[in-house]
């Protein structure tokens, strides 16, 4: 049975229906009918919602959940985001699975509620200290982030790694109807590592700390290699009539939902023109843009940034063709037509002549 | 032959890395040996902090999780809340507590958060080497106070016990010391009676220990000792700050 209902609370919901039994957040718009619809109803399945004193807290109480063994998120906007970078680059290190969602608003600063996709390189590039990445999803739909709230808990427990759903304040706001697909867990192996108490196996240590440099490296090199492991087997896209396309858009999310329109009005007009749809941040899909780099002709990232992740599709496509750029900032948001005037602009023939 | 004295099976054969003189180590068997004489080590999962007691991980016997700096009693928190069953308890310095921290510590004592802190008050930044702390005392000299701490620019000690002992959810607070074998004693039943308020889920727990940093204090060992009885202990409140009554623990 399809419900009406509004991204943020089809995160909440879908968590619990991921059996995700711990939520620990502060309030912040546009998120916070994540944490509010937590509140109503971690009660009813047997939870533990929590109101934190700062985003620091809620996501250093995200850690000590995660580390003994249960499913655990918590939901913030831009600037709670950036307060709990330390604490993500302690929860990649102790590896512990943890579900975060990042309903940006736009900065720098206190900044605004508009849509923004600016914290892209907070979020891909390891937003706090050290070498690590979380997995980053970035739903366009509510069903597809119903889909990805389910996919994010078990691949936070796969990889033992921290999970981001990035999505725009518009998109959380957004009401849409959504069906929520029963949810069958992944089979996955024990939790052995967590801290449970020494009754019934050996004592675990949860931590981060080397004293040598040795053991450090030898930390980091583990990393690396679980690092290649998720670049290697993650990548997600979806892709909108590049088939035969000679030009094609880049953008996620919103601007995704933008795009798409912008593509079938050029393609009224004659254009060959596909869009491409990164789902995972990262680890960027360079596998599905390098699989059309002998076909495409010119390649546009739309973005709701300064341009952002233009950066990661130039290095994508290896200079194969020219890579433009068009974006919006400060919590506006582009007309399909405007992405249509601003392609033709850009690629003076259009791609008609080829 | 008659065994006089055995080490806690609530430690491990790990050997600690503390100063001469410093009084962490005594803290530390006083913690594993009640939680070994209340039957709690299985269930026990205990929080570390950032600072000089950040490798007790390796000490304890029990699960430990290592928390960042000033965040050791939120991590406690969600440990707790993801296992309601489980006896948790965290061991912080005074910069981990009552500076980075301060807003955790009487956070968790606002919800009455059922887990145990232990606060070890050196007054100055042992692991990072002797700097000023909120609870160095007016004219102690350290490497970020080399004149002494100056009242106007910096402030007076903060004595965080007295100050969680004013917030409701706070069920038991006390505030001890180590410097002899009769504090000692008084520690351990602190500890004791802290450990008893969490079981029976009467809220949250805090015990101070003031303790000796001979090495950043630059002393010996004795007069570390000497120096915490006469100059750190009349600065701050000591003793039982806080316990439930007898009738509250009945019910
Ligand atoms: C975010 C952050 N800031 C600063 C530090 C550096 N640091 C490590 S321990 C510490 C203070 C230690 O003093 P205290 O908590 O009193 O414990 P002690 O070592 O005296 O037992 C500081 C400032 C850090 N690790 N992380
Ligand atoms: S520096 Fe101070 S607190 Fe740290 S181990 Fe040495 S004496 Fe103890």
């Amino acid at each position: 049975m399809k419900a009406l209902m509004k991204g943020n609370e089809a995160i909440a919901e879908a968590a619990l229906q991921a059996g995700c039994r711990l939520f620990f957040g502060y309030p912040i718009t546009p998120s916070t009918e994540i944490p509010e619809y937590m509140a109503r109803k971690m009660k009813t399945v047997g939870g533990s919602y929590l109101q934190a004193e700062s985003e620091v807290a809620a996501i250093n109480m995200a850690y000590g959940a995660a580390a003994a063994g249960e499913r655990v998120m918590t939901a913030t906007s831009s600037p709670g985001f950036s307060l709990m970078q330390e604490g993500i680059s302690y929860i990649f290190a102790a590896e512990l699975p943890v579900v975060i969602v990042d309903v940006m608003r736009h900065g720098p600063g206190l900044g605004g509620l508009g849509a923004t996709q600016a914290d892209y390189f907070q979020l891909t590039k390891g937003g706090g200290h050290g070498d690590y990445h979380p997995l980053v999803l970035a739903p366009s739909t509510v069903t597809e982030m119903v889909e990805l709230t389910y996919e994010a808990f078990d691949l936070a427990d796969y990889y033992r790694n921290p999970v981001i759903l990035a999505l725009e304040g518009i998109s959380g706001q957004m009401m849409e109807p959504v069906e929520f697909p029963l949810y069958e867990a992944k089979k996955l192996p024990p939790k052995t590592w967590a801290a449970t108490g020494i009754g019934h196996k050996p004592k675990v240590n949860i931590g981060s700390y080397t004293l040598s440099n040795e053991v450090g490296e030898a930390h980091n090199l583990h990393w690396e290699k679980k690092i290649e492991q998720i670049r290697a087997s993650e990548q997600r896209f979806d892709e909108y009539l590049m088939e035969d396309a000679e030009y094609a858009f880049v953008a996620f999310g919103i601007s995704g939902r933008i795009a798409e329109s912008a593509v079938d009005l050029l393609r009224a007009e004659g254009i060959r023109l596909g869009l491409f749809r990164p789902i995972s941040l990262w680890p960027f899909p360079v596998a599905g843009l390098d699989k059309r780099r002998n076909q495409i002709k010119g390649w546009l990232s739309v973005e709701l940034s300064a341009g952002q992740m233009v950066e990661d599709v130039r290095l994508a496509v290896k200079g194969s063709a020219p890579v433009q750029f068009f974006g919006r900032q400060g919590g506006m948001t582009p007309e399909p037509e405007e992405v249509a005037r601003v392609f033709k602009s850009l690629f003076a023939d259009g791609g008609k002549r080829g | 032959m008659k065994a006089v004295f055995t080490k806690t099976k609530g430690l491990t054969d790990t050997p600690f890395h503390y100063c001469p003189g410093c009084t962490h180590g005594v803290i530390h068997r006083l913690t594993a040996e009640v939680l070994v004489e209340m039957d709690l080590l299985e269930r026990a999962i205990g929080v570390a902090p950032v600072g000089c007691t950040g490798f007790c991980e390796n000490y304890f016997a029990c699960d430990m999780v290592g928390a960042a700096h000033g965040r050791a009693i939120a991590v406690a928190t969600g440990v707790k809340r993801a296992r309601p069953g489980s006896f948790v308890f965290s061991l912080q310095g005074d910069g981990d507590g009552a500076a980075i921290g301060l807003a955790e510590t009487i956070s968790a004592a606002v919800r009455g958060e059922k887990i145990t802190s232990i606060f070890v008050n050196n007054a100055i930044y042992g692991m990072t080497g002797g700097q000023m702390s909120p609870t160095t005392l007016v004219g102690q000299k350290t490497s970020t106070s080399p004149y002494g701490r100056d009242r106007d620019a910096t402030g007076q000690p903060l004595d965080l016990p007295l100050l969680v002992s004013q917030v409701e959810g706070a069920a038991y607070v006390a505030s001890v010391s180590v410097e002899s074998p009769k504090e000692i004693i008084a520690t351990k039943k602190a500890l004791r009676k802290a450990f008893a308020i969490q079981e029976a889920g009467l809220g949250y727990s805090f015990v101070s220990i003031l303790s000796t940093c001979p090495t950043t204090w630059g002393m010996t060992p004795v007069e570390a000792l000497a120096w915490l009885k006469t100059a750190m202990k009349p600065r701050f409140r000591m003793g039982e700050l806080k316990a439930p009554t007898a009738k509250e623990v009945e019910q």
